[in-house]
């Protein structure tokens, strides 16, 4: 939990979340994590440990993918956040979330929003990732029920589907 | 509560909860053995036709079998695109107006008596909602099996993070810095955190011997073989706490009034049990109790006692501030203050014949159930049922004894004590192979269970199970005989060490002995004004797959189309009890009785002229739609029945322990890294026979997650106490295995096509757990040639023993006297 920020002002933050211009009024060391979930009502984004070891509220920032429970609001002012919701926003799941629910790669699905950004992350850089690649590429964000191998099987799939495509 | 809605017909009355407690505390217990005698399930009808017309016995499954269309297969997962799409909802994500939010003042220290509280300075308390023992209107327990453990401690505190007062506070901002500012005076109490000091009564703190539970099984006689026998094997082992770290914190939102009761929406396993402990703690009768399962992210067994606790913290203070209150925890007050697997010891002294075969056995299994009863007796016994592992014994003696220390409870983790006395036998086993100087894989053939044998409780196997043929295969898929051979070359002048370790198990699925009768579960399945079916279950989905294979045994029953069959969200008031889900139990019980009910629909609607015998899936929604608008309702309920040839003495401890094992043979293949001195796991093959597999997907899923849990158990997840408070509640200093420590998992299934559950499937859930930690260490010890018996076994661990000049071994063996 974020330190109490009643005694100091709050701020205006501008960012664009799945392509939507948001403005919030907070205080500027909430934690972005907090200002998904409560000020925008984006529940997707998951606290895990809120240390930044599980991955559960893994999010893209301009493009990086970075633990949102580790991120003071203020530091997003400005930048193009991506979350899970911004994926099948036309209400189509896009070939990665798909290859996950072919393959198994979400069980309880706790970890899966994060999961699900980290593959992505790692698909646009690396389209045909090797299954090394995928180990690595994951290996920020903790699954506790799938033993991983079949969220590496929904990753090659949905490269071998196309997914950057 | 499912009663209110409408009456049952049903001759004996279902109670909420647990099944009543019993001196021996069986949680477990035998169900049914289907291909002996199929089981009987009643199939009440709630239609305005005679319901009498539809009761029939149900058919034999295997029936079906052949022209199965959707069990088999990998269907979607039922609530897959809510959970890849981020809009499942989970109780964090649950949000109520004017909620205020919980936290829990608790103790710091782990016995002594509680003298004075002191509201510190810098809070406004006149903000805050506070909740002491004074505010419970009922009795201060938890209820499950005994009610020792309070909800609120109250003058004695028994364990460090027990719960003290409870507080609220529309900001949550403010609530950690609150919960700093409360300081508690004790007069401390010397306090117990060895199994054997508990053991040795140097201080009496639980009861009047420090003694939960204990049992005895005996097979024959084993006091006149150790005269006799070629080898005497002895040697003990132990294995450590496991914290289960589902990702999703547990959490509960709960509100109440006076008209409607107490409601509860959680992250949880089990509705009934918090159904239950609600009803006692508040003293309401059941229609006033309301709990709902939100989706709920991993539990593994950590949310199936536990999430009482939560519920009655959070409806307290809901009823303090008649307002909607939240508990979410954060990580490190989850890992501190809730359970853990049971800490073990393991005594085996073994008689062998000089060719190697068991002629006698005594155990000690010993587990540390913490500082009140919780589900302690129920692991337990689970523990000495597995103990004497996938072997025949021609005589043995099991003790078993559950202690009480000043540590928080343990409680369920998957595998619920099996994994614990099966890692003691799958070591000894390796150790009587090198004693009696025979392979770890002739040991074992030599000894396997086979059909026609009893168990150690006296159950015969009478399921054509071939324990040899299931090692081979998994030897051949491991390639076990070449790596073995190229290892022993190559390790020589290599540091990194290699090895291959077996392990070959058993696990009973279901309640133990007579658990499943005690319990009674009853399922319904309804028909919808739009013609799908709807199942009625408080069997919850955390992962496991729940919803989606009981709505695939519906569909295959029926020969209707599975996007035709829903599940409702479990809720005390909208299904009947089925039970915990917990045990293996859901898929071979609870889906027995699904499939059970569901055909009792299609016999109420034939016996209403609606619908033909051979009918299309379009036919079927048809003629329920017509039902229901003629009718208005349409719902068939099913309920657990136990055969009456199934024998399981309490007392003695003998008889049927399960209705079905599941069997396996797991494979580790090891590195030892000299310079770092950890180990590393390069390649897994799990091979089991679980009857039949109705979704591939699902189970590959499960057993994977098992190994991969089971890995973490043996190599990596060691908790550190520290005056019985766990110092390393982070996942930065818990370690957990990640995507970049685990080996390919390769799995595989035997399907002996046996009938057992729901169209001849076992349980799954917990056998995976059972087998990696004792072939991993198997394997270490192949690498090194030094024993290791205790886990975790981390890389210091390693170091120590490779230190020392002389091997730690601590097996005896001798002539005979």
């Amino acid at each position: 939990m974020s330190q109490s920020p009643k005694s100091r002002e709050k701020c205006e933050i501008s960012f664009t979340v799945n392509g939507k211009l948001e403005t919030v009024h907070v205080h500027a060391m909430e934690r972005l994590l907090d200002v998904l979930r409560h000020e925008l009502g984006l529940t997707g984004t998951k606290e895990g440990c809120g240390e930044g070891e599980c991955g559960s509220c893994s999010v893209l920032i301009d493009g990086m993918l970075v633990n949102s429970c580790l991120i003071p609001v203020l530091q997003a002012n400005g930048t193009k956040i991506v979350t899970i919701e911004g994926l099948a926003a036309d209400g189509r799941l896009q070939i990665l979330q798909q290859a996950f629910l072919d393959c198994g790669g979400a069980q309880c699905g706790i970890c899966t929003p994060g999961m699900i950004l980290a593959s992505l992350h790692l698909l646009e850089k690396k389209p045909q990732p090797t299954l090394e690649e995928i180990r690595e590429g994951l290996s920020g964000n903790l699954c506790r029920c799938t033993g991983y191998m079949q969220i590496f099987d929904a990753v090659a799939e949905a490269a071998r589907r196309g997914a950057t495509a | 509560m499912f009663s209110r809605q409408q009456s049952r017909p049903l001759q004996r009355p279902v109670e909420a909860g647990l099944a009543p407690p019993r001196p021996s505390g069986s949680r477990v217990a035998p169900i049914y053995l289907p291909h002996q005698s199929p089981p009987r399930f009643r199939i009440v009808c709630h239609t305005l036709l005679q319901a009498a017309k539809s009761c029939k016995r149900l058919h034999d499954s295997s029936i079906r079998m052949k022209n199965a269309r959707i069990v088999g297969t990998s269907v979607p997962r039922m609530e897959g695109r809510g959970k890849v799409t981020g809009q499942a909802r989970y109780v964090d994500d649950m949000v109520l107006p004017g909620m205020l939010y919980g936290a829990t003042v608790r103790s710091r220290i782990p016995r002594g008596k509680i003298k004075k509280f002191t509201f510190g300075p810098g809070i406004e308390w006149n903000e805050f909602i506070i909740v002491t023992p004074r505010d419970i209107p009922g009795k201060n327990c938890i209820a499950l099996i005994e009610d020792d453990q309070p909800c609120l401690a109250d003058g004695i505190v028994n364990h460090p993070e027990e719960p003290l007062l409870l507080l609220a506070h529309p900001d949550r901002h403010l609530l950690p810095k609150a919960v700093e500012a409360v300081t508690v005076e004790y007069e401390p109490l010397p306090a117990i955190f060895d199994m054997k000091e508990s053991e040795a009564l140097q201080q009496i703190i639980w009861g009047t011997d420090n003694t939960f539970k204990t049992y005895l099984i005996e097979k024959g006689n084993i006091d006149s073989v150790w005269q006799t026998a070629d080898h005497i094997v002895e040697a003990k082992y132990t294995t450590g706490a496991q914290e289960q770290l589902y990702i999703e914190n547990n959490g509960m939102i709960a509100t109440f009034d006076l008209q409607q009761g107490l409601t509860v929406w959680g992250s949880l396993q089990c509705p009934y049990y918090i159904h239950k402990a609600l009803m006692k703690l508040f003293g309401l009768p059941a229609d006033r109790v309301r709990v709902v399962q939100m989706e709920t992210g991993g539990a593994f067994g950590g949310k199936e006692e536990y999430p009482s606790m939560i519920a009655a913290h959070a409806a307290l203070l809901a009823m303090k501030s008649g307002k909607p209150v939240k508990i979410i925890y954060d990580r490190m007050e989850d890992m501190a203050a809730t359970t853990k697997r049971h800490p073990s010891h393991t005594r085996h002294r073994t008689a062998v014949s000089k060719d190697g075969k068991l002629l006698a056995g005594e155990i000690d299994f010993t587990i540390d159930g913490g500082a009140y009863k919780t589900l302690s007796p129920v692991v337990l016994s689970r523990g000495a049922i597995h103990a004497g592992g996938a072997y025949y014994w021609p005589s043995i003696r099991i003790r078993a004894k559950a202690v009480a220390t000043n540590a928080p409870p343990h409680g369920a983790f998957r595998g619920f004590g099996a994994p614990q006395s099966l890692f003691a036998i799958e070591r000894h086993m390796d150790r009587i192979a090198q004693i009696v100087g025979l392979s770890p894989v002739e040991i074992r053939r030599r000894n396997f269970l086979k059909p026609g044998q009893t168990t150690t409780t006296g159950q015969t196997v009478n399921e054509e199970i071939d324990l040899g043929k299931l090692l081979d295969r998994a030897l051949e898929l491991s390639d076990y005989h070449a790596k073995k051979k190229i290892f022993a070359q190559d390790n020589e002048q290599s540091p990194r060490k290699k090895g291959m370790g077996i392990a070959a198990f058993l696990h009973g699925a279901g309640f133990t002995g007579s658990g499943e009768r005690f319990l009674g579960s009853v399922v319904g399945v309804e028909a919808c004004d739009d013609g799908n079916l709807r199942i009625l279950v408080s069997s919850t989905e955390f992962g496991q797959g729940t919803n989606t294979v009981l709505c695939q045994i519906v569909a295959e029953a029926l020969g209707i189309h599975y996007e035709d069959v829903s599940i409702a969200q479990p809720d005390t008031h909208e299904v009947p009890n089925s039970g915990p889900t917990v045990a293996s139990r859901t898929v071979m019980v609870v889906g027995k009785l699904v499939q059970s009910a569901a055909v009792g629909i299609r016999n109420t609607l034939t016996a209403s002229g609606m619908l033909k015998d051979s009918y299309s899936p379009e036919e079927f929604r048809a003629a329920c739609r017509a039902y229901v608008a003629a009718h208005g309702k349409l719902r068939s309920v099913a309920q657990y029945e136990q055969p009456d040839d199934i024998v399981w003495d309490e007392d003695k401890y003998r008889g049927s322990a399960y209705a079905a094992f599941a069997w396996a043979v797991y494979v580790a293949e090891v590195t030892v890294d000299l310079t770092t001195y950890s180990a590393t796991v390069n390649d897994f093959v799990a091979l089991q026979e679980i009857g039949r597999v109705l979704h591939p997907v699902l189970a590959k899923g499960q057993i994977i997650g098992g190994v991969a849990q089971g890995i973490g158990f043996a190599l990596y997840e060691k908790v550190i106490w520290e005056n019985g408070r766990m110092q390393n509640g982070q996942m930065t200093n818990y370690i957990m295995p990640t995507s970049a420590d685990l080996p390919p998992i390769r799995v595989y299934f035997e399907e002996l096509g046996n009938v057992h559950g729901a169209f001849g499937a076992k349980g799954i859930g917990e056998l995976p757990m059972d087998g990696p930690a004792p072939a991993i260490v198997n394997a270490i010890e192949d690498a090194l040639h030094i024993s290791f018996d205790c886990i975790p076994l981390l890389p210091e661990d390693i170091f120590a023993a490779l230190s020392e000049n002389e091997s730690p071994q601590t097996a005896i063996a001798r002539a005979p006297e």
